[in-house]
């Protein structure tokens, strides 16, 4: 009897162990997949076709298909190899290689089936027929951002290229015309762009004379900033109207604005 | 070859698979677009994997409906009517995974085979790992390591370092596993085996035509199913198998084949 209500001890404690082991090698497992996941989808640089949803959610709504590279008539859009350095199997474009050419129809934007390239963001409607008709120049998939060092029109030498090769030519890529102080006698034909026109094809980067491009596109949260609530354009109305969202700012001091001209003396080294 | 009817007949089904995808990318055939986690079928219908799919919704996402839609469509097909017939007829690895088993057999590897301490049952546990870190990380977590989609994406859209992926498998079953990328670790093969119980075809063994060869264990990539033979006539249950057919091909008594599903018990 003694004897076997050890074996049965025994063996219950094995069971235990061996459920702790399995846990232990699940939750191993778990960490090390989970830590590669979260530098494998790392994503911050990568330019994605028109439509696509804000990068956190196209990236868990992507399923790798293809569909709407074998759409691309350019063959802009590449699936991501192991050895790039784009979260795996996800559609993206170089521009400098192949830009997105804004095709009229976006055939890669409707074929996707998991809504990660959303139609919605890409249609416009006719105020007055409610007719929904697709359009490119809606697309944000990244803005064209300057080197102004590296730009040989802000050297003075006559370029643009960028410029022309523009789809929204003199609307999100303007020149700006300045007196060559140097030469005394000719003009700067500056390249500017217009971030809330510009969509990012990449159009601009394709075509700009520079061995490596003094203009390329980056997703839009890289190349833009944000001013916050604390500045507001007072002449502004629409702009106003962000100060309701504005929430007070707590801070740790407690003392408020200290008048630390008149309170000098603390300022002074006490050894002294 | 004498024996091969299905292995032949599944090789042509799975490359045939391939060259329809192929065609769709470089040659603009439109009847099967995309790829293996998810197709374009005509431009009329979407298919999709279903276990990507539901990592996906654990990542935390709704998806469009098409997709939801092609995801059932594939798991009533494989739980209905093929069983886990993804894994030996459609799925290309398949084809890395038989080879490597053909050159343990050629080599006599398997006599000399280390005892490994792992358990079939293992990839299940992978398959809900998947879960869990799909949930974790906020994004599919197997699409993003599967070797199955490095393979089909590198063959559909350019290989690149893909083949790596292949070699991983091949090196994995020849030397360290016997069958072991799809019969201890795949976890859509894990998800498929789960889904594949009450399938319509089943492989029949009939017990007083069996002479015991065990030809049959021998090539089954999944041999526990076969636990019947030489004991009764019956079925082959067990959600794992992959009607691959290679059994009944072996098998010189004629006493295996493949038949319908019997719910009643046999004698």
């Amino acid at each position: 009897m003694v004897m076997d209500t050890n074996k049965k001890d025994m063996s219950r404690r094995n069971a235990v162990r061996k459920v702790f082991q399995g846990a232990g090698f699940l939750g191993i497992g778990g960490l090390m997949w989970g830590g590669f996941i979260d530098k494998a989808k790392a994503s911050d640089l990568t330019l994605r076709p028109p439509g696509a949803i804000d990068e956190k959610d196209f990236i868990k709504s992507c399923i790798k298909c293809g569909t709407c590279v074998e759409a691309c008539p350019y063959e802009s859009l590449n699936l991501a190899k192991p050895e790039d350095d784009v979260p795996i199997g996800t559609p993206y474009f170089e521009p400098r290689e192949i830009p997105c050419y804004m095709c009229p129809d976006i055939p890669c934007v409707p074929v996707c089936p998991t809504g990660a390239l959303d139609i919605k963001s890409v249609t416009t409607q006719n105020q007055e027929t409610k007719e929904e008709k697709l359009d490119i120049n809606k697309s944000k998939m990244g803005i064209a951002v300057v080197d102004t060092e590296s730009c040989v029109a802000y050297w003075g030498i006559q370029c643009d290229a960028c410029y022309r090769a523009c789809p929204l030519l003199d609307e999100a890529i303007t020149l700006v015309y300045e007196k060559n102080e140097r030469t005394g006698k000719h003009a700067y034909l500056k390249p500017v762009i217009h971030n809330e026109i510009c969509t990012g094809c990449g159009m601009c980067e394709h075509a700009c004379i520079t061995e490596k491009s003094a203009i390329f596109v980056l997703p839009v949260d890289i190349a833009t900033g944000a001013v916050g609530n604390h500045y507001i354009k007072g002449w502004d109305k629409d702009d106003e109207k962000r100060v309701k969202d504005a929430k007070e700012n707590e801070s740790e001091e407690t003392d408020g604005a200290m008048d630390y001209l008149n309170n000098w003396e603390d300022l002074l080294d006490e050894e002294r | 070859m004498k024996n091969a009817k299905f292995l032949i007949l599944r090789r042509i089904v799975q490359i045939l698979i391939l060259v329809l995808f192929f065609g769709g990318n470089y040659w603009g055939w439109k009847i099967l677009l995309g790829n293996y986690s998810s197709a374009y079928v005509f431009e009329s219908f979407y298919l999709a994997d279903p276990y990507a799919v539901i990592q996906m919704t654990f990542a935390g996402v709704i998806l469009a409906t098409d997709i939801y839609i092609g995801a059932l469509i594939i798991v009533l097909f494989y739980a209905l009517i093929g069983g886990r017939a993804f894994c030996s007829w459609v799925c290309p690895v398949n084809i890395i995974t038989d080879f490597a088993h053909w050159i343990r057999r050629k080599t006599k590897m398997n006599q000399a085979d280390i005892k490994v301490p792992v358990k079939r049952t293992i990839r299940y546990w992978i398959l809900a790992l998947g879960i869990i870190v799909s949930i974790l990380t906020g994004v599919a977590a197997f699409e993003f390591v599967s070797p199955i989609s490095i393979l089909h994406r590198g063959i559909i859209f350019g290989f690149g370092f893909a083949w790596t992926a292949v070699l991983l498998i091949l090196l994995f079953d020849i030397f360290v596993l016997r069958n072991g990328w799809c019969g201890y670790v795949c976890p859509l093969g894990a998800f498929y085996s789960i889904i594949n119980k009450i399938s319509i075809i089943k492989v029949q063994h009939t017990h007083d035509k069996c002479t015991l060869c065990m030809k049959c264990v021998a090539i089954c990539p999944e041999r526990q199913i076969l636990h019947m033979i030489g004991k009764e006539t019956t079925q082959v249950k067990s959600g794992e198998c992959t009607n691959c057919g290679r059994c009944i091909d072996v098998c010189d008594d004629n006493s295996l084949k493949f038949s319908i599903i019997k719910f009643k018990k046999n004698k």
